[in-house]
């Protein structure tokens, strides 16, 4: 019989294959495709965001009235009113019946967008109800959650995260990997922050006092600065009357970069786009000795006096900020505002020094455990016992070779996986052995004990993994992160042991065999 | 080397009465303290919450850690050592989940030191709100559901030869299911009606194998969640990673043995004869059945020992896995197949 039959070339294939696919992690060699790490071993940073896309939903009801109240006094017609309910309906009340044809004019030329569920006519006035389409509604959702995952991406890279993994969820939720993350509170800030940059004037007419008791003017809300005190730490709140009309948004911003000023401060310094710059010069020069009030997210971080007309663009956001917030503030803002407000609903951060101890627990129980199994395997089947050993190193092999070639992650429950691959591994073999000593017991020569054992229990053997890697896939599809980690190495552990045990070990056995024509097998 | 000798012929079968009894005794105590603490001891992964892991460099008292979190104002943390003393790691809890998340880092190092003067190493956040717990927990219901819908179809297919009336199976537990559902119920209750129609269908369609095979899965699964009841153990992710591989090894013990069993039994339909041929087939199996479980138990003890503490309830709730699936693969489901046999 000749050496090399073409079922050895295809094992010996099979297996420097998995060996070339491996070599990368542990030395810079070409397919230079490391097996990559999950967060839990590498440190790094899960989160998953939703975003409050029905905000985006209101906000582009409430653009619409202001939409409405502007074209119906261009066309003059007279209302009592244009409000949003809190269903994001819109209820326009005409003061005149009789402008309600030119009403429902400007609607389907305008406003076609707009659906009316509605009309109540009444002697001296007319009710529009108005609302989006619920499809036009689901659109605005979705566009949201893509808005918002694109301004996400732009802002992580400008972070800084090697490889980070962004996508969405569901329809409205972000799950972000961010691997390596040093400072998590800082990449939550930028990530977590709206931005949503608006110019506004301080009422300085009315007094806050009397807002802050409940009753602002009309048109006007209380917004609130935070002061630190350097010395204490103590926040504390300044309350400020704005009015709510917005005269110029981040929307317009070209450019944001960190500034200093002349104590060494940092702040952020902006440019307007040259319509932003335009609107920017008007709105200086019609409210000079005004205070203009600069809110982000809600927040007031200065309100200026202006001294004169400002022309050319620029502005500057100050506030105490550090280094850093003054970094993320700039990146949040040149990447752009989020169109809806996202909140953190899973986070799962594992520093760096708990990750190198799991992987270094996880390597030391694999070896202790494995090299337990490898004695007690030759212990008790002595010569078969190291070709079940062989069967096994070259069954971590391959799952390491598979993790690599298929560009898996290995997590911690990963390494648990191939821990217990490793006790399961020797389970076919068992079996085999443990037949081909029933049939040699029965009186069988070794090479017919071989055969008849590999025979009968090649069936048992597949209907045994089967289950197991029934519930491996089952793991894979409804499993996360970690728990993933653990479906594929459980999967990749039954495939190469069903591999290692059926046709490795078999013609291993082929090649002692034919050579030999003694009367015993080692087993 | 041999552990069990070739003649081995210990009367498993006689021996049943035993096994139920043990059985059962595991079973009602897992029940009891399942009803008495409400369900399982649900950890952050499902319940929601946020669990905060930290290290110190030197031994911090832990009513100086509660102290810092007080001043913190969150009040229902509750503290405890993690992993060896001399870690000097803590592991913090607490109910609250998405109002934590802003600045959680730097707020409780800082909250923790000013009040045992050293700056913890923030090791691992988990934080987890509530809508994602209840999404997770809907999901890992659903994941043990399929596995076993798949396992069911797998072994009244392939090992009953039948699978037309696998098929049959599949469809009827989808459309239970179906009806249970429109009828809102909750996903604990939905396993359990479609547990209970595959029991009757395996029995009214007579898969003795089957019925034995899912009753000992239930039985294995049953008692690891009832252990870890009894132990006060938190019901995580991992462990339902646990759960679904026990399955799986459970069934791969007991597929062996049955295998044998029917390649034994062929043809044989007298009943006195079958019950000595089911304890021929166990004990010559048993061999096989020892080892492999025993070089499962090793390396998981390896990983329980050895693999840290993120792991340690994995391995121990495999450990009891692949005992409890060694044990009912001879005990409960072998007797169960008889008994299915006895009924014809």
């Amino acid at each position: 019989m000749k050496l090399f039959t073409l079922k050895r070339l295809v094992i010996s294939g099979i297996v420097i294959a998995a060996v070339v696919c491996l070599l990368p992690t542990f030395l810079n060699t070409w397919p230079h495709k490391k097996i990559s790490l999950g967060l839990d071993l590498q440190g790094g940073m899960h989160l998953v965001l939703q975003v409050q896309n029905e905000k985006a939903v209101e906000a582009e009801i409430e653009r619409t009235v202001q939409e409405l109240k502007k074209e119906l006094r261009g066309q003059d017609i007279k209302h009592l009113g244009i409000a949003r309910t809190q269903d994001n309906q819109i209820i326009v009340k005409l003061a005149d019946p009789d402008t309600k044809a030119a009403f429902e004019n400007i609607l389907s030329k305008t406003f076609s967008n707009l659906m009316v569920p509605s009309v109540t006519t009444g002697t001296d006035s007319v009710d529009f109800q108005l609302n989006l389409s619920k499809d036009e509604a689901a659109n605005i959702r979705k566009m949201a959650t893509e808005q918002a995952l694109e301004t996400i991406r732009n802002r992580i890279d400008e972070f800084g995260v090697s490889e980070p993994d962004i996508r969405i969820q569901g329809d409205k939720r972000i799950l972000l990997q961010l691997p390596g993350i040093k400072d998590p509170d800082r990449a939550k800030g930028l990530i977590g922050k709206t931005a949503q940059l608006t110019f506004q004037l301080v009422n300085d007419d009315a007094d806050v006092a009397s807002a802050l008791n409940g009753n602002p003017p009309v048109g006007s809300e209380v917004l609130y600065q935070e002061r630190e005190d350097a010395a204490t730490g103590q926040t504390t709140k300044v309350p400020f009357l704005v009015k709510k009309q917005i005269l110029l948004d981040g929307s317009l911003l070209t450019n944001a970069r960190v500034e200093f000023d002349q104590f060494q401060q940092p702040l952020v310094g902006i440019e307007f786009s040259r319509k932003g710059a335009r609107i920017f010069d008007r709105v200086t020069a019609k409210n000079v000795n005004n205070r203009l009030a600069i809110i982000l997210d809600n927040t007031v971080y200065s309100a200026p006096n202006i001294q004169e007309r400002i022309a050319g663009g620029k502005a500057r956001i100050t506030g105490q900020f550090s280094l850093n917030e003054a970094k993320d503030l700039a990146i949040a803002l040149r990447a752009g505002a989020l169109p809806a407000p996202v909140k953190i609903i899973e986070e799962r951060t594992v520093g760096p020094t708990l990750g190198a101890d799991s992987v270094r627990t996880g390597l030391m129980s694999m070896l202790v455990g494995g090299a337990l199994v490898i004695a007690f395997m030759v212990l008790y089947y002595k010569g078969a016992g190291i070709i079940a050993d062989i069967a096994l190193v070259v069954n971590i092999i391959l799952i390491g070779g598979g993790l690599a070639a298929f560009g898996a992650t290995l997590t911690l429950p990963g390494i648990a996986g191939i821990i217990l691959t490793i006790g399961m591994a020797v389970d076919a073999n068992v079996i085999i052995f443990e037949r081909i000593r029933e049939e040699l017991r029965m009186g069988k020569s070794p090479l017919a004990a071989v055969n008849a054992g590999y025979e009968r229990a090649t069936l048992t053997i597949m209907d045994a993994n089967v289950t197991t890697l029934i519930a491996a896939v089952v793991l894979f599809q409804f499993g996360t992160g970690p728990i993933k980690g653990f479906a594929v190495t459980l999967g990749l552990g039954i495939v190469a042991s069903m591999f290692t045990a059926l046709i490795l070990s078999k013609s291993i056995y082929d090649l002692i065999l034919q050579n030999k024509r003694s009367s015993t097998l080692s087993i | 080397m041999q552990f069990i000798k070739a003649d081995t012929r210990i009367d498993f079968l006689g021996k049943r009465k035993f096994g139920f009894a043990f059985s059962l005794i595991l079973i009602l105590a897992g029940l009891v303290s399942l009803i008495a603490n409400k369900g399982p001891n649900y950890g952050i992964d499902f319940a929601g919450g946020t669990l905060i892991q930290i290290k110190f460099t030197q031994e911090v008292a832990i009513s100086d850690i509660r102290d810092g979190l007080d001043h913190m104002g969150i009040k229902d943390a509750s503290v405890q050592n993690f992993g060896q003393k001399t870690d000097y790691e803590y592991l913090i809890r607490t109910a609250r989940a998405e109002e934590m998340a802003d600045k959680l880092a730097k707020s409780i190092s800082t909250g923790i030191q000013t009040t045992t003067g050293q700056t913890p190493d923030i090791r691992r956040v988990e934080m987890v709100g509530p809508q994602v717990g209840k999404d997770l927990k809907n999901k890992a219901l659903l994941a043990i559901f399929y596995s076993l819908l798949f396992i069911t179809i797998y072994i009244s297919g392939r090992f009953e030869q039948k699978w037309t009336i696998a098929g049959i199976t599949a469809g009827a537990l989808m459309t239970a299911v179906y009806f249970l559902s429109v009828f809102n119920l909750s996903m604990p209750f939905l396993i359990t009606g479609a547990m209970v129609v595959t029991l009757a269908l395996f029995w009214s369609l007579r898969l003795q194998y089957a019925i034995g095979a899912i009753v000992a899965l239930i039985h294995d699964v049953f008692i690891t969640v009832g252990i870890f009841s009894l132990l006060d153990l938190d019901f995580s992710l991992q462990i339902i990673a646990a759960l679904l591989t026990i399955i799986g090894y459970s069934l791969n013990d007991t597929i062996i043995v049955f295998d044998r069993i029917r390649e034994n039994t062929k043809g044989e339909t007298d009943n006195a004869a079958l019950s000595d041929l089911f304890n021929k087939s166990i004990n010559e199996t048993l061999s096989r059945t020892i080892l492999t479980s025993l070089t499962t138990l090793v390396v998981l003890l390896c990983l329980f020992f050895l693999g840290g503490e993120i792991i340690h309830n994995f391995a121990f709730a495999m450990i009891i896995g692949v005992g409890i699936g060694t044990y009912s693969s001879i005990f409960v489901a072998s007797p169960m197949v008889l008994a299915a046999h006895g009924k014809e």
